[in-house]
């Protein structure tokens, strides 16, 4: 049987160091829940974007993290969370190539391509949370027949 | 069942000197800080060395995000302003997938598929030649 130890976890995201940790906690926890190598990198390399951009863009703030499952399919939904400046035009934010800073634009309409579920939430002067979720493509073994 | 997490990469990468060509291999979860500082480093290496090729072996990254690919984009453009051209080897297939779904294809940026293959292409490019002429190393 599988469980949500060490899945659920609520982490800060306030500097640099933390973005790893983020990274880390998303890839054991991916893996616990049974994604493939290729989901794993896809919603790992989503949540760094989406963890950068809470740190550089948001202020710092914090990823929350959860299994879900839809029947036999299990599934990791993260919220990353800030009391920042918000976002102002959304559509403008998700666009390839809008970036504010010096940044690419890239980050966030990428991350949205590699997650299943994409949901964004802000407020001007008052925050953003940013909620994705990936599912695994198939079921995981049960433990006992590795 | 117990996971140790594997200690990120802090401080400064180790750049080695291979004849005409500098070495970086990158492994496991690099700070964008370490990143940054190899960017700066590798351009004082290139230009006190001379060297004509930079190899970076990324088969031991796990995820290259837009920082880490923008990272990986400068040191290319920057190596080139300084005359030496730049290899990435060994990108994971799933890491390269990720990379086009996320819309960073890193035009810029030559590759290959392992570091055999990347020494290969640096080997047989024509030498840049230097603006300035042969470069003077400054005692
Ligand atoms: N948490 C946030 N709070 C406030 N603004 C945000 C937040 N996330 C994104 N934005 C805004 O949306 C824009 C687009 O974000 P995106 O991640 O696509 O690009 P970027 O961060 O500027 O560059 P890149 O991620 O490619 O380095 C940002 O420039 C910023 O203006
Ligand atoms: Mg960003």
């Amino acid at each position: 049987m599988h469980t949500a130890a060490g899945v659920e976890a609520c982490l800060p995201i306030r500097s640099d160091m933390d973005l790893v940790w983020v990274r880390q906690h998303v890839r054991q926890a991916a893996a616990r829940l049974g994604f493939g190598l290729v989901e794993q990198t896809k919603l790992v390399t989503a949540a760094s974007e989406l963890a950068r951009n809470t740190l550089v863009h948001g202020g710092g703030g914090q990823m929350e993290a959860r299994h879900v499952s839809s029947g036999a399919t299990q599934g990791l939904r993260l919220a990353f969370s800030d009391e920042g400046p918000g976002i102002a035009d959304l559509d403008q934010a998700l666009s390839d190539g809008y970036t504010s800073g010096g940044g690419l634009g890239m980050g966030l309409s990428g991350a949205r391509r590699l997650v299943h579920e994409f949901d964004i939430e802000s407020t001007p002067g008052a925050g953003t949370t940013v909620r994705v979720t990936c599912w695994a493509a198939q079921p995981p073994r049960p433990r006992e027949e590795v | 069942m117990s996971e140790a997490y594997s200690r990120p990469t802090t401080g400064h990468v180790p750049v080695l000197r291979l004849g005409d060509v500098l070495l970086v291999t990158l492994q496991g979860d690099l700070h964008d800080s370490t990143a940054q500082q190899l960017q700066q480093d590798l351009s004082e290496t290139i230009s006190r060395t001379g060297v004509r090729g930079v190899l970076i072996d990324i088969s031991g990254v796990e995820i290259v995000d837009s920082f880490l690919g923008r990272v990986l984009a400068e040191i290319a453009a920057q190596s080139r302003l300084l005359a030496a051209r730049t290899v990435v080897a060994g990108m994971r297939p799933a890491v390269a997938i990720t990379l086009v779904e996320l819309g960073l294809t890193l035009p810029g940026l030559s590759t290959a598929l392992s570091t055999e293959a990347g020494m290969e292409l640096l080997a047989r490019q024509a030498p840049v030649t230097r603006p300035g002429g042969p470069r003077q190393e400054s005692p």
